[in-house]
């Protein structure tokens, strides 16, 4: 661009020439100037403009853009992600402690109708009843032809059913898959496990719902979608269920039993190891309830945690551990045994009216099993604080176990305490509780003298109890009741090695219509072991036992539940990987060799 | 100059655009194989989760109870006793090693004077 002269000589010579004012050329270029900057000033700034404005109006045709795909688009799981996976069980398994499958879900098919696609009804009907010996063809064929376009058949079928009904060719039948339960272990822990129904049934789908046990207390823990792919540990010991199971049904066969329970527990952290109840049923085809006769005839009782009754003599060591903290008696202190002893209108007899009297110590209170001894300890510690002591060991609230049937199981407590009761309540009558109950109090005293809350699921550490006891009367109570199996009324349970501790309890069953009969009785063995370190308790409880190898039955708890006990204690102890405790004798070899 | 760049211009576009063309066909390869990868990780939990259930099955202590009975004159299998624990003293200590063989021959009397005119 050439840039001009504010004043160009040839036109101011020319101009002056003429006689006009040069100054007039001079404002004239001046002005021209100004124009030309304007206009490229202008220039630039409508460029400007034009771009930010193109700018803009990409950026807002992204957006919008974006945001009409977004809206139009049908919404997709990014599938590039690795997730779903594991949301493939409705419903997590449930595993015993050492990770052994309790139970699992299992995929299989329901069968159902469509009549109104049905081809040749009868046919179908004919072929499904020789599949399926349950169903009946002339009931089938009715209910294929009567217009109804919508039928269940079956809820589970086995693979082989299936196949069956498949060859059957109809397009009528129809499967849904389905996931079902499967307790791979048939009856064992049947009652801690409960068992598992459908709730909503769809075609495509149908929820499993627990009915009982473990299924029904924790089915909000087992159908939580975020933890349906971790198993629910229980505390159960699979191998341990299954030798005591096996223990306690022969022995409950040579004891002429009608039941009987077992419930092994670890006095530190109150797990559960073993939980038995006989008779039991196969929880894949759990039976209905029963609608008439006793309920706890029935094999869905768990004579473990339902099963209240009074438990005798395995109470005295209660009343005797509460007069030892108190410091009224110490193990050796000779107390009033003269039996029998009458007290207002009742009399307290010993067993096959026996006199242990007139003055026994403590420890052979215990020993013997002497009711009056313990009435008497029991009369000096008073109501009011049996009552308050009793309560602390949970004797008087359902166990909190994690089963549908425990909050139900209350324990029968009379509604008034007089004295007569402060008696009869310390030999274990009068008052009734579940050998779960019974159990949890037994490991207080063996965890040295600190309350342990039972528990079906696995504990890594024992939560802090309540002391309940000093540590020193606990380890006397022990020991008393390890004097028991050594010179008392439990002999027949010394396991060697094991320094079995425990006491027998035999109470007659109460008459449904008020009473007790005379040859009906319940009869219990509360045990701890090893006495010198309580790692175990167990409890085991035989109803209507009948010893009948002497010339007359013998009812005792002596005679029943303690040798099985025994027995329960000498096959589980090494499969706890307890060692025994007194070195084995050595044989001439190995002492050779040492 | 100028139609050059034009030139390259649309000719990178074409490139750009036949690239873009194939990456979008390899995706959706890509996804479907997955899909259909995950699905059989999900067929293959599914027949996991029948073996393991198999597998408790037939490890339940019923049956392995009747197996070591019928196989009782095989396998000798008993309940586990507390006689069986030991104290570690007790077991024998494993019998001290046998000197290795000797591959590589050894002189044990001594070298051989070289016989005169045998060739060596």
């Amino acid at each position: 661009m050439t840039r001009t002269p504010l004043r160009p000589l040839a036109r101011i010579l020319d101009a002056r020439q003429k006689g006009e004012n040069p100054d007039a050329i001079e404002r004239e270029n001046i002005r021209l100037r100004a124009e030309a900057q304007r206009d490229r000033s202008r220039a630039r700034a409508e460029g400007r403009l034009v771009l930010l404005g193109l700018g803009f109006f990409c950026a807002f045709t992204m957006i919008v853009a974006r945001m009409g795909l977004l809206a139009a688009t049908d919404p997709v799981e990014p599938r590039a992600a690795t997730s779903g996976a594991e949301i493939t069980a409705l419903r997590s398994d449930i595993t015993d402690r050492n990770g052994r499958v309790l139970a699992t879900n299992l995929v299989t098919h329901a069968l159902y109708a469509h009549p109104k696609q049905m081809i040749d009804p009868a046919r179908v009907a004919a072929e499904l009843a020789r599949i399926f010996p349950d169903l009946n063809a002339e009931d089938l064929n009715r209910r294929f032809t009567d217009g109804r376009s919508f039928l269940w058949l079956r809820r589970k079928l086995s693979p082989e059913q299936v196949q069956a009904v498949h060859d059957i060719g109809d397009p009528g039948l129809l499967f849904g898959p389905r996931e079902m339960r499967l307790y791979p272990n048939g009856r064992l822990a049947a009652h801690v496990l409960g068992g598992a129904s459908f709730g909503a049934e769809g075609v495509h789908a149908a929820e499993i719902i627990g009915v009982a046990g473990v299924e029904r207390a924790l089915d909000e823990r087992l159908r939580d979608p975020a933890l349906a792919s971790q198993p629910l540990a229980l505390s159960i010991d699979l191998t341990v269920q299954a030798a005591t199971a096996e223990i306690l049904s022969s022995g409950i066969r040579m004891m002429n039993a009608k039941g009987g329970t077992a419930i092994i527990l670890d006095v530190h952290t109150g797990e559960v190891l073993t939980m038995v109840s006989l008779p039991d049923f196969d929880p894949n085809d759990r039976p209905n309830p029963a609608v008439k006769g006793d309920p706890a005839d029935s094999p869905l009782f768990n004579r473990a945690v339902q099963g209240v009754y009074e438990l005798g003599s395995t109470f005295k060591i209660f009343a005797v551990a509460q007069a030892m903290e108190l410091g009224l008696v110490g193990p050796e202190t000779m107390v009033d045994a003269n039996a029998p002893m009458k007290w207002g209108k009742y009399t307290i007899k010993e067993f096959q009216n026996k006199n242990y009297g007139p003055l026994l110590s403590v420890t052979n209170v215990i020993a013997k099993s002497s009711n009056v001894g313990t009435a008497k300890i029991a009369l000096q510690i008073g109501g009011d604080r049996q009552q308050a002591f009793l309560k602390s060991l949970g004797f008087f609230a359902p166990t909190p176990l994690e089963l549908t049937e425990a909050p139900r199981a209350r324990p029968l407590i009379p509604a008034r305490w007089p004295e007569i009761v402060t008696i009869t309540a310390s030999y274990g009558h009068g008052m009734s509780a579940s050998p779960m109950h019974l159990a949890a109090a037994y490991a207080a005293i063996a965890n040295g003298g600190v309350a342990v809350t039972p528990t079906l699921l696995r504990r890594e550490a024992a939560p802090a109890g309540t002391r309940l006891m000093s540590a020193r009367v606990a380890e006397e109570s022990v020991k008393m009741l390890r004097n028991v199996v050594l010179h008392g009324t439990a002999s027949l349970g010394d396991v060697e090695g094991y320094e079995v501790a425990g006491k027998t309890g035999t109470a007659d069953k109460p008459k449904a219509t008020g009473g007790y009969y005379k040859d009906k009785v319940i009869n219990t063995f509360a045990s701890t072991f090893p006495a010198s370190d309580p790692k175990y308790v167990l409890v085991l409880t035989l109803d209507e036992p009948e010893e009948t190898s002497g010339p007359e039955p013998r009812r005792t708890a002596g005679w029943t539940a303690v040798p099985v006990a025994a027995e329960v204690i000498r096959r589980v102890a090494p499969l706890l990987g307890l060692r025994p405790i007194e070195a084995a004798p050595q044989d001439a070899l190995t002492q050779v060799r040492n | 100059m100028r139609p050059l760049v034009y030139v390259f211009t649309v000719l990178g576009i074409m490139g750009l655009a036949f690239w873009a063309y194939r990456e979008n066909y390899a995706t959706q390869r890509a996804l479907r194989q997955l899909s259909s990868l995950q699905s059989e990780i999900g067929d293959l939990r599914e027949a996991l989760s029948v073996q393991r259930a198999e597998w408790a099955y037939l490890n339940r202590p019923e049956r392995l109870r009747d197996l070591t009975a019928l196989n009782f004159d095989r396998l000798s299998l008993l309940p586990m006793e507390p006689g069986q624990f030991q104290a570690v003293s007790n077991v024998a200590l494993p019998p001290p090693p046998l000197p290795e063989p000797a591959l590589v021959p050894t002189d044990v009397q001594g070298e051989l004077p070289p016989v005169e005119g045998a060739d060596q």
